[in-house]
């Protein structure tokens, strides 16, 4: 049946270059930033070898290949580009603007740290920062699937239901430079999911005069157009788990807003996201063959946030603990916050832990989730929950303390 | 002879000698931009107290770190109006920005030509070496039209940005030099530290290894040579043809006593 399916061995940059070809989309406007560039070269590569018929354009800045994305968008050609952390940052106006003209591209963003001081490893601060923008977010463990994730999101954001943009999620060098086995899709069966992109939404023609992003002061129409958004994004989430289960029969892979890992008879929960899960996994893993019963749950789609999905999961269980590979400064863990936000009126809530590590790609060792283990089983007993625990070695703070002494100047 | 000796390392004494070598690629021409400033500081007595250095992203900006002086390594695109808020702030701070031609003249283009235009008394030493070096060799704002580069394959179908041209009808100083001619390049960067208002210097370096062997030239030697058949010096002219380094002429006119 999948004959013409071929596997190869591809980084994340370039199974999400796969998806832009497969998807064939008209135009790419792009900006280079370590570590997405391979994405863009990739592309542009192709088109140059006529083996991807698109139109490629090198920007002077994400701010200007954001808009450029949105504009060429609403004129009813399928968009695609890609861009990391600064780059996300430097664009942010404009992801709230090209949300509000409801243009329903796709981006790929490849996770990065946030200056100051300066990084190039992943942690998630850069993408949970669009999550209020309009922007859908899925977020990827592998290199399959982001490639398939960026078909879904195509059709997901051009489904007239939804119609706004979404952002691809992968971390940096962790999933972006790592080779996996990806099993690249043949062409005509992604045509039958993908077909080319009609758009009948409103987009500009010669013929038909129409404003975009028109001023509307006072109040009232603002509010009806935002909440619209809401509810298009709200949408999302039955759209999704349609063309998610349309895509899995065809190509065999089923993609939910959640992933479940081992969680039949669980007693205790770690939640987390993107790549650091499959680490989380081990240790998950590692634990049950202990005895301790617990599972891990994987947050694929971000926005729309699938409550009822998590509810579902959470119910009834012992202790939870929410791994956030970001930092809200001056309140903590971002996921913790939503998830503590979507269980409260639960009549049977689990205790909440919430933890933070793998900033700027940090590693989380087994021990720190070992750590992480304990503490559930304590919060159980004893109802005890901490205030956002940062985890961080012995090792790794002997190393900042020598670092600052080296730093000198400060006492 | 001997104060000459001296006077040769004395320059070192606006490096962190002890951060060296630099991460960059052997054969990068920005050690060599890197050393004319610290010499053309030495030689005019820049202050190591009251002179701060200012760098965006890039393989040029990773320069700002070595410098045994106050420095800021911002976001990609803002060394420039970093530094005017320093030098707003405290006049007296000698404030100059070393950053790359994409930095500069790309993502943080807009900022320059307010910059100009306000004539802030800061002094911009442009690391021009055509290029996005450090994300791997992608077309720059000044990559010449119709060169091969990681996301121009066919040839860059756009014309770069003469940057003279912005300072024309401003009261700023502009001059352009290269990494082959060393003390054409230290006496632009003195007479740029030492005008008072704007003033940008573009150092024509290279990059060797995302740019230079791509375009055929064996080593980084065969790009300065391609420096020293190609650039005519002259100073003091109304424009620069694209063969030619030099001083512009312009309002800076007044302070030529400065650097005889
Ligand atoms: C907002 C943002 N976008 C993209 C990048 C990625 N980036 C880092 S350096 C650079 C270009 C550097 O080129 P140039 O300024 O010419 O300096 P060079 O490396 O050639 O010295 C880019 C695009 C970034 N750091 N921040
Ligand atoms: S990539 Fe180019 S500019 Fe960067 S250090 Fe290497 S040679 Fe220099």
């Amino acid at each position: 049946m999948h004959m013409d399916n071929k596997r190869k061995m591809l980084t994340g940059n370039a199974a999400a270059a796969w998806g832009a070809r497969l998807a064939e989309v008209d135009y790419i406007p792009t900006y280079p930033i370590t570590p997405q560039t391979e994405i863009i070269e990739k592309l542009v590569h192709w088109i140059n070898n006529g083996e991807m018929d698109a139109k490629f354009v090198a920007l002077e800045s994400e701010h200007s290949m954001i808009t450029a994305a949105g504009a060429a968008n609403v004129t009813g050609v399928r968009v695609f580009t890609a861009t990391s952390s600064q780059g996300l940052m430097y664009g942010f106006e404009m992801l709230y603007t090209v949300a509000g003209w409801r243009a329903p591209f796709v981006m790929v963003n490849v996770s990065r740290g946030l200056s100051a001081p300066i990084t190039l490893e992943p942690d998630h601060n850069d993408i949970l920062a669009t999550r209020d923008t309009g922007f859908l977010q899925i977020h990827c463990e592998t290199c399959q699937e982001i490639l398939d994730s960026i078909l879904i999101a195509y059709k997901l954001a051009e489904d007239e239901r939804v119609l706004l943009p979404v952002i691809v999620n992968m971390d940096g060098f962790y999933l972006s430079f790592t080779r996996e086995p990806v099993e690249i899709p043949d062409i005509n069966e992604v045509r039958r999911f993908l077909p080319a992109y009609d758009s009948r939404h409103a987009f500009f023609r010669a013929n038909q005069p129409l404003s975009q992003g028109v001023a509307v002061l006072g109040g009232s129409v603002y509010t009806y157009f935002k909440y619209q958004m809401h509810l298009a994004s709200r949408n999302g989430l039955s759209v999704y788990k349609e063309t998610a289960k349309e895509f899995g029969e065809l190509f065999g892979r089923f993609y939910g807003v959640v992933e479940e890992f081992m969680m039949d008879n669980a007693e205790y929960v770690l939640i987390m996201t993107n790549s650091f899960s499959t680490i989380g996994k081990a240790a998950v893993k590692k634990a049950r063959a202990k005895g301790l019963r617990i599972g891990l749950l994987r947050i694929r789609v971000i926005r729309p946030f699938p409550e009822t999905d998590i509810q579902e999961v959470l119910r009834g269980k012992k202790a939870v603990a929410v791994l956030d590979q970001n930092i809200s400064v001056g309140k903590g863990g971002i996921l913790f916050s939503e998830i503590a936000g979507c269980m409260y009126n639960e009549r049977e809530r689990p205790s909440l832990l919430s933890f933070i590590g793998g900033l700027g790609g940090k590693n989380v060792s087994p021990q720190e989730f070992e750590f992480i283990f304990e503490n559930l089983q304590k919060a159980d007993k004893t109802g005890a929950t901490s205030a956002p625990c940062l985890l961080y070695t012995r090792e790794e703070w002997h190393g900042m303390e020598n670092l600052k002494k080296i730093a000198g100047r400060n006492p | 002879m001997g104060n000459n000796v001296t006077k040769d390392v004395q320059f070192k004494r606006y490096l962190k000698l002890e951060l060296l070598p630099t991460p960059w690629c052997p054969g990068c021409g920005n050690g060599i931009v890197l050393k004319t400033i610290c010499q053309a500081f030495y030689e005019i007595n820049f202050p190591l107290q009251g002179t701060v250095v200012i760098s965006g992203i890039g393989c040029a900006g990773r320069s700002a770190g070595f410098f045994n002086l106050d420095s800021v390594h911002t976001t990609h695109g803002r060394a420039v109006p970093v530094a005017e808020g320093i030098k707003y702030a405290n006049e007296k701070l000698n404030v100059v920005v070393v950053s790359g031609d994409g930095d500069l003249m790309g993502i943080g283009g807009n900022h320059l030509l307010h910059a100009i235009r306000r004539n802030t008394n800061i002094t911009v030493i442009c690391f021009a070496n055509e290029i996005y070096g450090m994300t791997g060799g992608q077309v720059s704002p000044i990559t010449p039209k119709g060169v091969k580069t990681l996301t121009t394959p066919e040839g860059n179908p756009d014309n770069p940005i003469d940057i003279q041209h912005l300072f024309v009808g401003n009261k700023s100083f502009f001059a352009r030099t290269s990494a082959y001619h060393l003390s054409h390049m230290k006496k632009c960067i003195i007479a740029a530290l030492q005008f008072n208002g704007f003033s940008f210097v573009e150092a024509r370096t290279m990059c060797i290894v995302n740019y230079g062997r791509r375009l055929g030239y064996k080593n980084s030697n065969a790009m300065l040579n391609h420096y020293k058949e190609t650039y005519k010096i002259n100073d003091n002219a109304e424009e620069l043809a694209p063969n030619e380094i030099g001083i512009l002429k312009g309002n800076f006119q007044a302070d030529e006593q400065l650097y005889q």
